[in-house]
């Protein structure tokens, strides 16, 4: 009886486990088939040519290089933006900062990424947009330099955590050993432990990269719906997920072609995604160096 | 000057400049919830929270958000908690160490990678569409406590790693079998961590609103959900509405409602910290 019920429990524990695997497998199934249905209708090689995405006017396009543009260049603001802040933090907060102070402010970092991001949308659309507005007038009251700035800040702790971590593994003894021949502690902090912590910088910065492409409400709220291929940052630009949500929330009949877009949409998304998640797997362990 | 004394100052100079970038982030949150606070605090009152959502800005409430979030936030801790608990305990507790729990542990990391929105495409077909649940709290719940999922088996797993072999040899040694060590010995010892990881992931859960969006949650609900099958809406969605309004009513009620939000989710950010830090003094193996 007793190793009866040790069985089940321990076919239901494995049972839990699989269902990530069936995630996973339903993920790339739905997206599959519904994509499979959108490219029986629209050619594949005019979705990676034309340069207008329009499946929800009379006359009908579906390229998808004007979302590709909108979402790689908040995605670009916001790495420009996250990575010497995020990198400068976790170097300074390893190498300079007293202990005390570290354990302090890397928590309070970490809220930054704690804030659900409609707030940061918020913040992009009332606080940040204006700003800027006078600073550069003309510019649009939806753009992607207000939207990839916000969500730069919003990734810093991704960046600055991670590296952080993983300056913080190299051991004391190289340090020790940079500091016995004179160094300052910049060129310590740049020339030995930097280098030394280099794969998991590398991997902190994909992860972030990521993040960006994939992040939703921001860029929804303050970059606009306006799909357009260009890298003027002062315009109204559409992101892939922008379009999903804005499809999502218009009254869209199922088993239509603009119904099957968010799903042509979503499937372009996941692929970059799940290439730098990968990425950064191997360069994990790869590039791993192991100090004794 | 001699090169000595350009590197110390080269060396003085990012100290300040780590200093004022380490900073900037903070004073940045300091400014946006000023911010927030100042243009929304006065909106905060009974009829604000009690108020059904109108077209009229100063006679919205967010009662139907709010209830919606606590369907979504409850059905979602039914749901994601055994399963995530479970999971964890099979790849640290049960599984050998071969091709599946390679599989698994591979496959767990880029789940946690996957935009949310990609999880809501998922949700909409699977359980909205193929499951027949149509825009339901059910469907929303199922959908978020996939995405939840990966931060919960991790955080387990990890508490699960501090607990050293010698309790469970101890246990099995007294004739207890697997699953009696795991339940008796193991999951005690190690229940802080596993809360601190599944409030963290619910805080998530909270503020999430791009696959909710997907699923089929409303902007608009007249009425708060009494059953899983009704449709809903949640904070998140409410807020992203309120901002797309012109009126400027409107984005007063929004600062209101994402001061309550915030609320939620830095107190339950705080209770995770808390319990982690309590946890961490009173185990000493």
């Amino acid at each position: 009886m007793r190793r009866y019920k040790e069985l089940v429990i321990e076919k239901f524990l494995l049972f839990s486990a699989l269902i990530t695997i069936l995630t996973t497998v339903g993920i790339i199934l739905v997206l599959a088939i519904e994509a499979f249905k959108f490219f029986s209708e629209v050619s594949i090689f005019d979705f990676f040519t034309d340069t207008e995405w329009t499946p929800l006017f009379t006359i009908k396009h579906y390229g998808i290089l004007p979302l590709l543009s909108g979402t790689f260049l908040t995605s670009f603001i916001a790495i420009a933006v996250a990575l010497p802040l995020g990198l400068t933090i976790a170097v300074f907060l390893s190498e300079y900062a007293p202990k005390k102070f570290r354990n302090f402010i890397k928590p309070s970092l970490e809220l930054l990424a704690a804030v659900p991001t409609v707030v940061y949308g918020f913040f992009a659309l009332t606080i940040v947009t204006p700003f800027l507005q006078q600073i550069i007038p003309g510019m649009s009251g939806f753009n992607s330099l207000s939207a990839g700035i916000v969500m730069g800040i919003m990734i810093i702790p991704i960046i600055s955590s991670l590296s952080e971590d993983a300056l913080n593994a190299v051991p004391y003894s190289l340090r020790e050993a940079s500091y016995g021949m004179g160094s300052t502690r910049l060129q310590t902090a740049f020339k030995v432990a930097v280098p030394a912590a280099s794969s998991g910088i590398v991997v902190s910065i994909i992860l972030a990269i990521s993040r960006a492409i994939g992040e939703t409400m921001i860029v929804a709220i303050a970059a606009g719906q306006q799909p357009r291929l260009t890298a003027n940052p002062f315009v109204p630009i559409e992101t892939l997920t922008a379009y999903i949500v804005q499809v999502s929330l218009g009254d869209v009949q199922h088993d239509s072609i603009e119904y099957r877009t968010i799903f042509a949409a979503g499937i372009t998304l996941f692929v970059f995604t799940f290439i730098l998640n990968n990425i950064s797997h191997w360069v994990k362990n790869k590039y791993r160096e192991e100090y004794e | 000057m001699n090169k000595i004394r350009i590197n110390r100052l080269k060396d003085k100079g990012f100290s300040v400049l780590g200093m004022v970038s380490t900073l900037f982030g903070l004073i940045l949150l300091g400014v946006l919830f000023g911010d927030i606070i100042i243009e929304g605090v006065q909106r905060i009152n009974w009829d604000f929270l009690t108020n059904l959502p109108s077209r009229k800005p100063e006679k919205s409430g967010i009662f139907t958000a709010m209830m919606g979030s606590v369907w979504i936030l409850l059905l979602t801790t039914i749901i994601s908690f055994p399963i995530g608990v479970a999971a964890a305990v099979y790849l640290e507790e049960y599984a050998t160490k071969g091709r599946l729990s390679r599989i698994l542990e591979i496959n767990i990391s880029n789940l946690a990678g996957v935009p949310s929105i990609i999880y809501g495409l998922l949700g909409l077909e699977v359980f909205a569409r193929l499951m027949g649940l149509g825009p339901s709290v059910l469907a929303g719940s199922l959908t978020l406590s996939l995405l939840i999922l990966p931060i919960i088996i991790v955080a387990t797993r990890e508490s699960i790693k501090a607990v050293p072999s010698s309790i469970r040899d101890a246990s099995f040694a007294l004739g207890a079998s697997k699953w009696q060590t795991t339940y008796f010995q193991v999951l005690p010892a190690s229940f802080g961590g596993i809360l601190t990881g599944v409030i963290l992931a619910l805080s998530r859960a909270v503020g999430e609103a791009a696959p909710l969006i997907v699923v089929g949650a409303l902007a608009y609900v007249p009425f708060a959900p009494k059953t899983p099958m009704d449709e809903f809406s949640v904070m998140p969605i409410q807020i992203f509405n309120w901002i797309s309004r012109p009126q400027h009513g409107f984005i007063v009620n929004a600062s209101a409602a994402i001061i309550v939000l915030l609320v939620i989710t830095f107190a339950m950010n705080g209770v995770a910290m808390y319990l982690r830090s309590r946890w961490q003094k009173r185990i000493k193996w």
